[in-house]
């Protein structure tokens, strides 16, 4: 078997003349948690739905589990697991009852290797809602409606699961649990997850491996630490001597202070030592595509951005 | 095999749950609503004769309610797929495999299982109000039976058409005005003879007034097609109307029904949601 989950070459998408994707290339291999981070009408939705299936792209090569989602059958689908953000279905069902039902989709697609689906009892343990088990669908939280959504996107054991902004409109406790669920499920059930987000920290805190998306391109992929390197700006240092100001962006700050104080010792006065991070850096990369989002991403008036824009 | 075996199975299981749905809790009201006001005006008809034929309007009336319930099950596929596409449900059954499927049969499920509840709710408390029904033959039933088989196929494969090309639940609304328009010039509650001949052309050319037919020339004694068009049951017309509707809706209603789900989509749904909430805001 393949240890490559996703494979994406030269994605484009165009609504009308708008280019909403220009040429986006990544991977994802087995079992890895990746994130696409990026502001709203960066193209993040579009590139999920188009790995979904539910979207067909204008160009490229695509291959999820080893099959074009374009062209895929109910083998591949009982595979995926898909959570977004916007369902209210199912309303007047009980949750156990749901998740029975939409299990028994999937018992024809169960292998020697992956039973399935899910039993519900221990699915619906495993996101906490074993309280909730009979309620109405309609009448649980937000948080726990979402925890109920991550159910059922797993529900048949998918290879690949994908989470569409899976906590926008949560409040912090809600959004610290499902990140919880969120790792569990990563380290329990070694899932390959693909997540979208415009939140660096979510992203941090639950990916191996972050893309940064802006505008329709790629524009860094790596671990949260590669991406401080890649991206992140340099640190400033500052001090005053003999009563000038200084200031200073060496590549390394702490050697640089060492021997800053070794030269001249208690004179030097005032330091002040900033640590770029990668937040200062995505929250301007961010702010530039915000503040100017016809020169930051050619796409103004584009689908994307009024959808994104909507929400 | 095992597959159809299993989809139909999960198919039917889903129908079943959502029935009960609809006919429990507060939902009941609403459902009992319109079969009771009809059973209230058969009450009400129940002593007027019509002409000289010897029967009373409700005796009349009682069969022709019974199709344009059929009939209406039109409208219920039209409200659920318009429904269930803004909140998502639609998009659900995409992503499982082979949920659309599962849905669709679920839905007819739930539409027929609804038909029959209201059939139920008018005929068994109608056989007390009104006279003159024959339905202790065997062939009353047997044609009742293949008059509702070819009405539900015709009227919920259109209603999933017509569904799946309405977007909103807006629209729903708007389709059911011409659709009592035509429950109104069928015939339903009184004879088709009494309207000018272009509306009872037009009458002719839909399901409601062939439904209708086909369940007095069940449910009614033989003399009383005296007061039909032609003075006869016309069952080879019926057949021949019903069989055109059902085919084109079986046509149809696949090719709509893919492009309808082929066109959900995570942002689909979230853009009808807005556009829900600015309404309401």
């Amino acid at each position: 078997m393949t240890r490559v989950a996703l494979d994406v070459e030269g994605l484009r998408m165009r609504y009308g003349t708008n280019d909403v994707l220009h040429g986006v290339t990544f991977q994802a291999r087995r079992g890895e948690v990746l994130a696409l981070l990026g502001p709203n009408g960066a193209g993040k939705t579009t590139t999920i739905e188009i790995l979904e299936g539910f979207r067909m792209r204008s160009a490229g090569r695509v291959e999820v589990l080893g099959t074009d989602p374009a062209h895929s059958d109910e083998r591949w689908r009982a595979r995926v697991g898909v959570v977004l953000q916007s369902w209210r279905d199912h309303g007047k069902w009980r949750v156990r009852e749901l998740l029975g039902h939409l299990g028994s989709y999937y018992a024809d697609y169960s292998t020697e290797l992956i039973r399935r689906p899910w039993n519900p009892d221990e699915l619906i343990a495993a996101v906490g809602l074993t309280e909730h088990t009979d309620k109405k669908i309609n009448t649980l939280s937000g948080g726990q409606r979402r925890r109920l959504d991550v159910a059922i996107g797993i529900v048949g054991r998918p290879e690949l699961l994908f989470l569409d902004e899976p906590t926008a409109g949560l409040d912090p406790q809600a959004r610290r649990e499902f990140h919880d669920l969120v790792l569990h499920l990563a380290e329990k059930q070694g899932t390959t997850i693909v997540l979208t987000t415009h939140d660096l920290h979510e992203a941090e805190k639950l990916a191996d491996r972050i893309l940064i998306l802006n505008a329709g391109r790629i524009v860094a992929d790596g671990t949260a630490q590669e991406l401080a390197q890649q991206i992140a700006g340099k640190d400033e240092v500052r001090w005053t001597y003999g009563g000038q100001r200084f200031i200073h962006q060496p590549s390394a700050s702490t050697p640089f202070v060492f021997d800053l104080f070794q030269r001249y010792g208690a004179a030097v006065a005032n330091l002040e030592v900033r640590v770029s991070s990668l937040e200062d850096t995505y929250l301007s990369l961010v702010q530039q595509t915000e503040s100017h989002p016809s020169r930051a991403t050619g796409m103004n008036s584009s689908k994307e951005n009024q959808e994104e824009a909507a929400r | 095999m095992s597959l159809t075996a299993t989809l139909l199975r999960v198919g039917l299981s889903r129908g079943l749950i959502e029935l009960r749905q609809s006919f429990s809790g507060t939902e009941l009201i609403g459902q009992l609503f319109w079969p009771v006001a009809t059973l209230t005006a058969i009450h009400l008809l129940r002593d007027s004769s019509y002409g000289a034929s010897g029967f009373t309007l409700g005796t009349l009336a009682l069969p022709g309610t019974l199709g344009m319930f059929i009939a209406l099950g039109a409208l219920l596929v039209i409200q659920y797929l318009t429904a269930d596409r803004e909140d998502g449900t639609l998009l659900r059954a995409k992503a499982t495999p082979n949920g659309i499927s599962g849905y669709f049969i679920g839905k007819l499920v739930t539409a027929s299982g609804s038909t029959l509840a209201y059939l139920a709710i008018l005929l068994i408390p109608g056989l007390f109000i009104v006279d003159g029904l024959d339905v202790a033959s065997v062939g009353s039933w047997l044609t009742l039976t293949w008059v509702l088989l070819l009405g539900l196929v015709a009227t919920q494969s259109i209603g999933a058409m017509l569904g799946a090309l309405i977007s909103t639940p807006r629209g729903a609304g708007f389709v059911s005005i011409p659709v009592l328009g035509l429950v109104a010039i069928s015939g339903v509650f009184y004879p088709i003879t009494a309207l000018p001949e272009w509306l009872q052309w037009t009458a002719q050319a839909f399901p409601f007034y062939w439904l209708s037919l086909g369940m007095r020339s069940a449910l009614l004694p033989d003399s009383a097609a005296s007061v039909e068009l032609g003075e006869s049951w016309r069952h080879v017309e019926t057949i021949c109307v019903l069989g055109a509707w059902a085919a084109l809706g079986l046509i149809a209603a696949p090719m709509v029904l893919r492009r309808m789900a082929r066109r959900e989509s995570g942002s689909a749904v979230a853009e009808r949601r807005d556009k829900a909430l600015q309404r309401i805001g």
